[in-house]
């Protein structure tokens, strides 16, 4: 490397203490990357390949089990469906309860704003578990046990105080002046929102929504514990493979594959949406 | 075009935290002003005087607290600002980011449910007027500062409204072309002649641009005036320092029949200011002011009105050459001849006519003799 090639980056470190600082990096990446490399190569082996106390590499790989996993209970698509439709619905009822409510509260501002935004957020802070009994009895009254509906609509209260907090803030980006020009223009506060900061925000709103998505289809305490079968998601699929049997790791890494496969793709995809930044211009 | 009546209004604000402008408990009172129909009125004072939101309760976008605010002859104090047909120019622009500068402009228009053709003549023309036509497809981030100046223009343009506002339009240009947007504002106010308020800081905009300039201090009006009579006929202290570049010089001064003395000056007052003065009420004491282009050099004069000191500061501007000298404990700032002849640290001796002087209350600070200036005494009781 010459001496304008490490002008051209600056705050860029050169030398020694780079690249021990480049190697670090490189070995925290791997390691914490190891453990999904290791789950896919299982899910390509066979048992017995998986089970060897002297882990191998190289092997010829196979999809038995991805095979035997996709079979396993009611089958992998009956679990794949239900993830769909909760997380998704979720996601989406999610994100017409949060535009509102951040769109109130970022450009319409009370002196309890603040507080709301608090209380919201704290209700994160109790363990999911302190609320399972009352939930459950309340579901088990209403005949929402075991049914979308019910994952569904805790998905959504599960999820709903982060996606409100983080609209409001996308929206406190956009400067008040823009929605102040637009009521001036002759907006009503519908058109405001859906003319002009609904098309500003929307990086932020698909980086919330697949936030809720993600969090949903990953969600698994409430679905082992208020879905049986019908209702039944990817979280309870794989949890079905710890059986009183024994473990069978590769059929288990299959499953696992395959349940988190479809979120690590939407998630490579919607990087560039999520980074995306469109107010520029608007000021100044 | 409309005329715009605002009577005793006033905003108070609860302190509100995380609110906008919430700085002052009372923002604005007793704000009382009619505008004729198509007049251009600046409001202008330092930051926090309550001018911009004076204009914000106009707009619609504050309430006022109390008051009535009429357009037409209609009380607006309780519609909607889409509902009062004015257009506004933000200080930021505010133009919508993701719209092209056409449908920034066209936006109002279409929200009325304006047919096509119509919204696309009228954009078109108000495009030909700022100069803009080749910037339509473009999205405001593609735009320089002077562009988008001229698209936020054209927004208000396009709606056709009663009232224009301007809140600060200018003050995100550089000198040249705030300079050049100024003049434009004026042929386009001249040309369309719909009622205006602009909203600025800056004394040289609101004297260049306002056929009445209201002045505004700590949410009070100060004075209404045209821009000649408030640099002519101040009717306070506040007032005369404010409009003028440099502003007024100001000393104190102790009158004694018909001399006045200061620290190293006096001068002979003219009849009238001795009635001024009298009418005072024979307080001993009174601030005289000095605008710095009414001081000359005076080495060789000793008759009345000659001040003299050490030159600190010598400002070359090119046409003139401003001077501080040191008066006793003040510094009086004086526009002289381009070649100035002084070095810092000298004495240089100074003159100003005594007829060309205005003078002030010691407490009050309001102009003396206003009363016996028949050209005053109307608006003062105004």
């Amino acid at each position: 490397m010459t001496a304008s090639t490490v002008d051209k980056t600056p705050g860029r470190k050169s030398g020694a203490g780079g690249t021990a600082l480049t190697l670090l990096a490189w070995l925290i990446g791997i390691t914490m990357f190891f453990p999904i490399l290791w789950v896919v190569l299982t899910a390509l082996k066979t048992e017995q390949t998986a089970f060897s106390m002297t882990p191998t590499f190289i092997f010829s790989p196979t999809l038995e089990s991805f095979k035997s996993a996709l079979a396993q209970g009611s089958g992998y698509w009956h679990y794949a469906l239900n993830s769909v439709i909760t997380a998704l619905g979720s996601t989406l009822v999610g994100l017409a309860l949060a535009i509102p409510a951040a769109y109130a509260m970022a450009f319409y501002p009370s002196k309890r704003t603040d507080f709301t935004l608090v209380w919201m957020v704290s209700t994160k802070f109790i363990p999911a578990v302190g609320v399972l009994i009352p939930v459950f009895l309340v579901y088990r009254s209403l005949g929402l046990l075991d049914t979308r509906l019910g994952l569904t609509m805790l998905f959504t209260s599960m999820n709903l105080p982060i996606m409100v907090w983080m609209v409001y803030s996308y929206f406190r980006d956009i400067p008040v002046d823009i929605v102040e020009a637009a009521s001036i223009d002759g907006a009503s506060t519908a058109q405001t929102m859906f003319r002009v900061i609904l098309p500003l925000a929307l990086p932020g709103l698909a980086s919330t929504g697949l936030l809720a998505l993600i969090l949903a289809w990953n969600e698994s305490f409430w679905s082992l514990t208020m879905t049986d079968y019908h209702a039944a998601t990817l979280a309870v699929y794989t949890a079905s493979f710890k059986s009183g049997e024994g473990l069978f790791w590769a059929r288990l890494s299959a499953a696992s594959v395959m349940t988190i496969a479809p979120i690590v793709v939407l998630g490579w995809f919607a990087q560039r949406q999520m980074v995306r930044g469109l107010t520029f211009g608007a000021v100044k | 075009m409309a005329i715009v009546e605002l009577k005793d209004v006033a905003k108070r604000y609860d302190s509100m935290p995380g609110k906008k402008g919430g700085e002052h408990a009372n923002a604005v009172e007793d704000f009382n002003l009619i505008t004729r129909d198509g007049e251009f009125v600046v409001l202008v004072g330092p930051s926090g005087c309550g001018k911009s939101t004076t204009m914000r309760m106009i707009a619609g976008l504050e309430h006022n607290t109390a008051g009535e605010i009429r357009i037409n002859g209609q009380d607006v104090s309780a519609v909607e600002p889409r509902d009062r047909d004015i257009a506004m120019v933000f200080q930021s622009y505010a133009l919508y980011p993701h719209m092209s500068v056409y449908h920034n402009m066209a936006f109002a228009l279409e929200l009325k449910k304006t047919p096509k053709d119509e919204v696309k003549k009228r954009v078109q023309e108000a495009a030909k007027i700022l100069d803009i036509e080749h910037l339509l497809d473009r999205k405001p981030r593609a735009l320089s500062g002077g562009q988008r100046q001229r698209v936020a223009l054209g927004r208000a343009l396009v709606r056709q409204p009663q009232v224009f506002l301007m809140d600060e339009p200018l003050s995100n240009l550089d000198a040249r072309l705030r300079v050049e947007m100024r003049a434009e504002i004026t042929r386009l106010h001249r040309r369309l002649g719909v009622t205006t308020f602009y909203v600025t800081h800056d004394q040289t905009e609101a004297m260049t641009m306002g056929q009445r300039i209201v002045v505004m201090r700590d949410g009070r009006i100060q004075q209404i005036d045209t821009p000649y009579n408030l640099y002519e006929r101040p009717l306070n202290r506040f007032v005369a320092g404010f409009i003028g570049t440099p502003s007024m010089n100001f000393l104190q001064a102790d009158y004694q029949g018909d001399t006045l003395r200061g620290e190293g000056f006096s001068c002979s007052l003219n009849p009238h200011q001795q009635a001024a003065l009298g009418d005072a009420g024979q307080r001993a004491r009174c601030w005289l002011g000095i605008r710095p282009e009414h001081l000359h050099q005076a080495d060789t004069f000793t008759g009345s009105g000659r001040l003299e000191g050490a030159v600190e500061v010598i400002e070359p501007l090119g046409p003139v050459t401003m001077a501080q000298v040191r008066i006793g404990e003040t510094l009086v700032t004086a526009q002289l001849a381009a070649h100035l002849e002084v070095q810092i640290g000298d004495t240089l001796a100074l003159a100003f006519d005594p007829d060309h002087v205005h003078l002030f209350d010691i407490d009050s600070d309001r102009t003396l003799g206003l009363e016996t200036d028949p050209a005053v005494s109307a608006q003062a009781t105004a």
